[in-house]
Formats: C-alpha cells, structure tokens, sequence
C-alpha cells in the first residue's frame, strides 16, 4: 500500500489578503468577458486585428496558457511516469494547475471567435484534416484524463492506479502540445511558419513556462499560508527549469539557423532577426535576453540561484520572455508579407508587400488577461476547498516521502 | 415531513392550473398572439401550415447545404422562392418600400423568444426579377490606353 | 438526352425531394431543355427549375492576361463590389476585400505589370484543410467556398491562405444583396460568382471586363478541351501564383 505520509490540507482562506486576491482575479476574469462581449457586438473593427494581422493579443496568450498548461502537468507527470517522488507531494496542485491553464486558455480562445455563439457547431461538426479539429479533441481529452488523474491521486484507494493515468495523461499532452505546435507548422503559406520544428520546440516551451508558472505558484502560496517550503525540492525545480530554457534556446536557435542557411528563407529570417522592428526588439531582448540568458544566469549564480528570491525572479523573466516568444512567432509571422511573387516588389490597396501594422488594443489586451486571470481564480479557489496543498514542503518532509516511497517499489516488502 | 410534501405539491399543482385556465383563449389579454403577415402571392404554400410550422427550420437546414455546398437550386424549398411568396411591405420596414421576410418571420419567433441568426446575413429582402438573371452590368468606355481587341468567339481567336 | 437516361435522372431527383415531400402529388408534363454541356434544366409543371447539383466533370477557371492595362483591373474590382455589395468602408485595414489588383515591380530591371488577385479557387485548398468546422469547402465544380452558416469565425483559414485572399467581417453589414448574404464575425471571399454561373452567365469581373471591349479575362470550363480557356492554355504557357505550393490554382495567368 502506497505509504505517502504527506498531509494534504486547504489553506485556510480566511484572510483579508486572501479576498483581496480573489476580489482582483474575479474582476479580471469578469472585464475579459466584459471585453468580449464588447468585441462581439460592434465587431473586431475594435480590435487592432485585421485582414492582414488575424490573430492577436488574445491568440498569444491563450497559446501561451495552453502552451503552459501541458507543461505544468509535468511536475505530476515526472513523479508518476518518471518515478521521482521528490515531485510527488505537488502532484496534485500540478495537475489542477494544469485544468485552470487550459481553461483560461480556451476561455480566451473561444471568446474571440467572430461567432462565439457557434461554440456548438464547432462541437459537432468537425473536418477531421484540420488540425483546430484535432485540437478540440485533445482539448476536451486532456480535461477529463486530467480530472481523473487529480481524482486517482486524492483517492487513497486509486492511489495504485494513479501511475496509468499519469501515463495516459502524460503522452496526451504531448499530443496536445504537438498538435498546438502544428497549428503553426502546418501552414504552408508563410515563411515564418511551415516548419516541423515547430511541434517539438512547442514541447520544450511548454516545459519551461509551465514550470516557471509552477514555481512562482509555490512560492507564493507557501509564502502567503505560512507553510513551510525546503531548498531540496526549490533546487531541484531551479535545475530543472535551467534545463528548460536550454532546450528553448536550443530549438530557437535550431529553427533560426536552418532557416538562415535557405535562401529562400532569408526575408522573414532578415525580418524577425534584424528588419522587424519592434518583432527584432522582441526576440533579441526579450525572449533571448529576459527569457532566456538572463534567468539561466540568475538560476546558476550562486549568489542568486540559493535564494527563492532569484528563482522566483527569474521564474518571471521566463514568462515574460515566454509570451514575448509567442508575439514574435503569431504576430511577427504574419507582419512578413507573404511572398506572392518572390523577388519582386509588390502594392496593392490590401497592403501586399509591406510589413503589416499592428497594435495592440484594450480589449483585447483586457481579454488576453482575463484568461489568466480565470486560471487563477480556479487555482486559488480549489486550493481553499480541496486538499492540493502539503502542508509542509520542507527538507525533511521530502526526504521522508522520498524513502517511504522508495520502498513501496521494492518487489518484496 | 409527507404530508407538508403532499400539501406543496397539491399547491404547485393547483397554481398551475390557475395558470393554464387564465391563459384560455378569452382571457387572453396578456401578451397578444402573433400574427404573421399574409403572403405576397399564392394562394398555399409548399405544404400544409401545420407540417410548416413543425418542420420549417428542418427544411430550411437541409435546403441550404443541398444549394451552397451541392450547388442544387431551385428545390421545393429554395429559399428565393419563400422570400418570393412571403416578402410583403411593411411601413417600420424602409418606409414600405422594400419588400422583406420581416413582418413575416419576425412575429412568431419574437412571441415565441426563439432568437434566429439567419438575417444578420441574409437581408430576408425580395430581389428586383427574383429568380431570374441578374440584371445585366453597365458596360464602361474602353480606358485609355487600351488597344481595341475583339473579344475572342468559339469558331476561332481573331487577330490581336 | 434519351428517354432512358431523362427518366433515370427524374427518378433519382424524385426519390430525393421525396425524402423531404409528405404525399408529393404526381407531376405533370416535364420539360428537358440542355442549357449548356452538363447544365440541364427540368421544368415540373409550373414551378421554377431545379439545376445542379454541381458535378466534377466541370473545372472552373479563369485566364487572365497580365499584359493589359492597369486600369482595367479596377473595371472588374468595381464590378465586383457593384455585384456582391462590398466596398464602401473607409478603414482599408479592416475592410474586406475580394479582388484586388496588385503591381509588380522587377527591382533590378523595373519592369512592371499589373494584375488582379482574388480567390485562387484551389485544387488543394490550404484554407479547406484547416477549417475545423469544415465551413470552408470545394464544391465539386471547383469552386471553393465559405459556409457561413458553419462558420465560426476562428479566421484560420486566412492564415493559412498563400494569397491572402481571405477577408473577416470586422463590422456589422447592412444593404446585403439578396443573392449574397455576408455578415459580421464570418469570412469571406470570392465565390467566383457562383450565382451567376450556376445560371449560365459569367463571373461579374469577366464580364465587365469582356463588356469594355478587352479579353484580359477569359472564364470557362478547364475540363472541357473545347472551351476557349482549355484551347488558351494548350496554347500558351500560362503561370500560376506561387506555383511552387502545389495547391494547383485554377485561376491562370499570362505575362506576369
């Protein structure tokens, strides 16, 4: 019988600082709707998106919650199908995480279709060439693998089973993951996109923002509740998002650089690493610089990497430079003209030929952070009702689970 | 407990029937029924009011994919030949001028609180010669700057 | 068209409006008139024909000749918007536009031409493999179209279009021509005038085009090797814009 001896208790949710908290994300959330209720009515006219520019603020970051949410399962995932019960104790806040990322992402996602009120028809109708088709599956797929998952490990009497669902929840998102990837890879149209890299440098993303995310939400809570929280598993998260954001940089520079070597890629790759403007401001500062380079040297100071204030830190810089990522990708991708005679230059009244203008708007801006706004809420909503939390991540506690653990798996006990 | 259970439910049930007997056709004073406007021409529509109004919404689905996506026109329920029929005037409708689906559809499905999305894009309005061709376009001078070409026939291209 | 075959189509067509009929009354006299190779019209007694349904054995396309004056092409943009209601808006960015026409320049030489670009009408649409509700469909004639009463507005086929030919209702439409419904929060794009053609007559483009005295656009049927554009495409080498894609446009060019 699975001995996990760590006490899971709701934090108690009683204090002023706490209802501020939720008053705030409940207000967000519900400008979001405001915001697409908004657009909706009058129309996108009001919105910075155009013909030539059709997905914006609110795609970058419903991608990016996405995006985030499949990777921070992998903190459950890592415990279960990877057996490191250092991570065990946070397997379920992880995957809670997980459902209120992808709810807001989708929130966001939905709330700006031109027809939001035709959720149903995309429901029931599907084209199954469509990658979006797809994507609603394993949507949908990961809710429900990923609730009974949650409910497996908080069910002492499915604990056993938790490891097959963790399995099962672990290869669909990479699924998931891969078919978000492939929403961009797939396209053929533009230079920036149609590339098969896309999908598994879409998994190392999620890996890194996931647990950025993940960090910061135990940092923070383990601060707010006064429970305990140990440098062991602190480290071992620091490390891990080290390897992260390697991997990261590793697939940015792979797709840069085989793009820079075709000739034929040399206008969009001279666009977004020089030309770009506010997209080569973007992707320089701060998807390399704050997302990448700067964190990995906070992360590996030791100066700064021992302490939670340098990792939390850095845990943000990576989101930041996360979402900038994503700018780069779904709005540089289609501020590049598209060729349509390659070599030539090219007018028309519907912009051919230029960089295309975009600028944010409130709306959508308000609705971007609207999603995660709902993605907080849920979090900080279930870990008052629901025992997510262990009350005490410290050193001991850990090492305590770790060789309780171990010897669960030992073939004779 | 039972007894309060069965005097609730005698009273639920009671109110209902006060309700359905106040809404019997002579005290009907409350909210006025519906009254669509009489067709333009023809005497009966394509079937029977009562299959109409069941199954319209059916027919009209199904009609729609079978023209825009099989590209079959003209069926029994094509829609061109609803609007031809059931367009009338009305005077809050473009001063009467126009002929629509307006006063038509608008009447049940607003008494009935079914909203329906067909004329955010449809304008539900009859078309000049509904039916048949589209008026034929004005025919612009030849620009400047153009040679004059004949325009090529089926026996053969002419000389450019 | 023989008795057997004439009475085999009717019986195929009979079965399927009785599918919808309850206690179809017999038609009368029926009437074939062939309005053009593989158009056929039926005429039931007093009651409008049925035509269609569109078959494979057509392919639509269009040549069109890239030499001719630029000012042309704003004759068939204007035709356009006269025949399917757009046009008008004052914010070019958010406006939709179905055709366009665009210059070419060559930087190092400065040869120029000009052309109209609008719905390539694909064999391989990119914009179809994307729909996630299947809203943007081929007809079997070719054409390529937008369902708008499935469409949800999700404008991924605009990203995935190579031409950039696809435009998203931004605003709330009023004045819709009745033949062409267009409303906020779907996509649209040209439809190669499926109205007119299903009725026999060309594309409004072609024949404003064709009315000013020019043959700088030619429509017809690319399957039929005895359509004026079949012959013209034998005879010339004609491009395709981004031919390399291997989506196979049927809209030709020549001259570019």
């Amino acid at each position: 019988m699975a001995l996990d001896t760590t006490v899971y208790k709701e934090i108690e949710g009683k204090g002023a600082d706490y209802y501020a908290l939720v008053g705030w994300l409940a207000v967000f959330a519900a400008a979001g709707l405001g915001a697409s209720y908004y657009m909706e009515h009058h129309g996108h006219v009001v919105t910075g998106m155009t013909n030539a520019i059709v997905w914006g603020t609110p795609h970058v970051f419903a991608v990016f919650l996405i995006v985030a949410a499949s990777g921070v399962l992998n903190v459950s995932s890592i415990s279960s199908v990877f057996s490191k019960h250092h991570y065990k104790p946070m397997a379920r806040l992880s995957a809670l995480t997980a459902l209120a990322l992808l709810a807001g992402g989708l929130m966001v996602l939905v709330l700006d279709l031109g027809r939001p009120d035709r959720l149903i028809v995309a429901m029931t109708k599907y084209n199954f060439k469509s990658i979006f088709a797809w994507n609603i599956y394993l949507y949908t797929g990961f809710f429900v693998i990923v609730l009974i998952y949650l409910w497996m490990m908080m069910e002492r009497r499915f604990a056993p089973h938790s490891k097959k669902a963790g399995l099962l929840a672990f290869v669909w998102r990479l699924a998931l993951t891969t078919g978000t990837g492939s929403i961009f890879g797939f396209l053929v149209a533009r230079p920036g996109y149609d590339a098969a890299i896309m999908a598994p440098m879409f998994i190392a993303m999620s890996f890194a923002f996931g647990l950025a995310i993940f960090i910061l939400l135990i940092t923070v809570t383990y601060r707010a509740s006064n429970r305990p929280l140990g440098d062991l598993i602190l480290f071992k998260m620091r490390n891990l998002l080290g390897v992260f954001i390697a991997a990261v940089l590793y697939f940015t520079a792979a797709m840069h650089l085989t793009n820079l070597y075709a000739a034929e890629h040399m206008g969009v790759e001279r666009f977004i690493l020089m030309d770009g403007g506010i997209y080569t401001f973007l992707f320089w500062v701060v998807q390399i610089g704050i997302g990448g380079i700067f964190p990995l040297a906070l992360l590996f100071n030791p100066a700064t990497g021992r302490t939670c204030q340098g990792i939390s830190i850095a845990s943000m810089m990576v989101i930041v430079g996360g979402i900038a990522q994503l700018y780069v990708i779904i709005v540089g991708g289609q501020a590049f003209p598209l060729q349509l005679f390659p070599g030539m230059e090219v007018s028309s009244s519907f912009f051919d030929g230029q960089m295309h203008g975009y600028a944010p708007s409130l709306p959508e801006v308000v609705l971007g952070l609207s999603g995660i706004a709902t993605a907080l809420l849920i979090v900080a909503v279930a870990v008052k009702y629901l025992p997510l939390l262990p009350t005490s991540l410290s050193d001991a506690n850990i090492r305590i689970s770790r060789s309780l653990d171990h010897i669960e798996d030992e073939p004779f006990n | 407990m039972r007894s309060a259970t069965k005097f609730l439910s005698l009273a639920v049930l009671g109110f209902a029937m006060l309700m359905g007997g106040l809404a019997s056709p002579t005290n009907a004073g409350e909210v006025p029924r519906p009254n669509p406007a009489k067709a333009f021409k023809g005497t009966q529509c394509v079937e029977p009011v009562d299959v109409m109004r069941r199954e319209h919404m059916n027919f009209l689905t199904h009609q729609r994919d079978e023209t825009l996506r099989e590209g079959i026109r003209g069926q029994k329920y094509s829609l061109n030949e609803c609007i031809d029929c059931h367009a009338v005037t009305s005077p809050d409708v473009m001063d009467g001028k126009v002929r629509t689906l307006k006063p038509f559809c608008a009447e049940c499905h607003s008494y009935a609180a079914v909203s329906i999305d067909c004329f955010q894009c449809h304008t539900g309005a009859a078309a000049p010669g509904n039916g048949q061709t589209s008026p034929s376009l004005p025919t612009s001078a030849l620009p400047n700057g153009h040679p004059a070409v004949a325009v090529p026939t089926t026996e053969g291209e002419t000389a450019q | 068209m023989s008795d057997n075959t004439l009475n085999a189509r009717q019986t195929i067509d009979a079965a399927k409006r009785n599918f919808l009929k309850a206690g179809a009354k017999a038609t009368a006299a029926i009437a074939v008139v062939t309005l053009a190779p593989g158009v056929t019209l039926y005429s039931v007694g007093a009651k409008a024909a049925v035509t269609g349904p569109a078959t494979s054995e057509r392919r639509w396309g269009m040549l069109i000749d890239a030499t001719a004056p630029g000012d042309i092409w704003d004759i068939a943009v204007d035709a356009c918007k006269a025949e399917q209601g757009w046009g008008g808006g004052n914010n070019p960015a958010t406006d939709p536009q179905w055709i366009r026409k665009v210059s070419v320049k060559d930087p190092k030489t400065g040869a120029k031409a000009t052309l109209p670009v609008m719905c390539q009408h694909c064999e391989n649409p990119p914009c179809v493999d994307v729909c996630p509700t299947g809203a943007s469909m081929k007809r079997a004639d070719g054409i390529v179209l937008v369902d708008k009463h499935i469409c949800i507005g999700c404008r991924y086929c605009m990203m995935a279009c190579p031409y950039s030919c696809r435009s998203f209702v931004h605003e709330d439409v009023t004045g819709q021509k009745p033949h062409m419904p267009r409303g906020k929060g779907t996509v649209e794009s040209c439809t190669l005038c499926v109205h007119r053609i299903d009725k026999g007559q060309l594309p409004a483009c072609v024949e404003a085009v064709t009315n000013a005295g020019s043959d700088a656009m030619l429509f017809g049927d690319l399957n039929d090797p005895n359509s004026d554009i079949s012959r013209a495409v034998s005879q010339y080498v004609t491009q395709r814009i981004r031919q390399d894609l291997g989506v196979e446009p049927s809209v030709h060019y020549r001259g570019i």
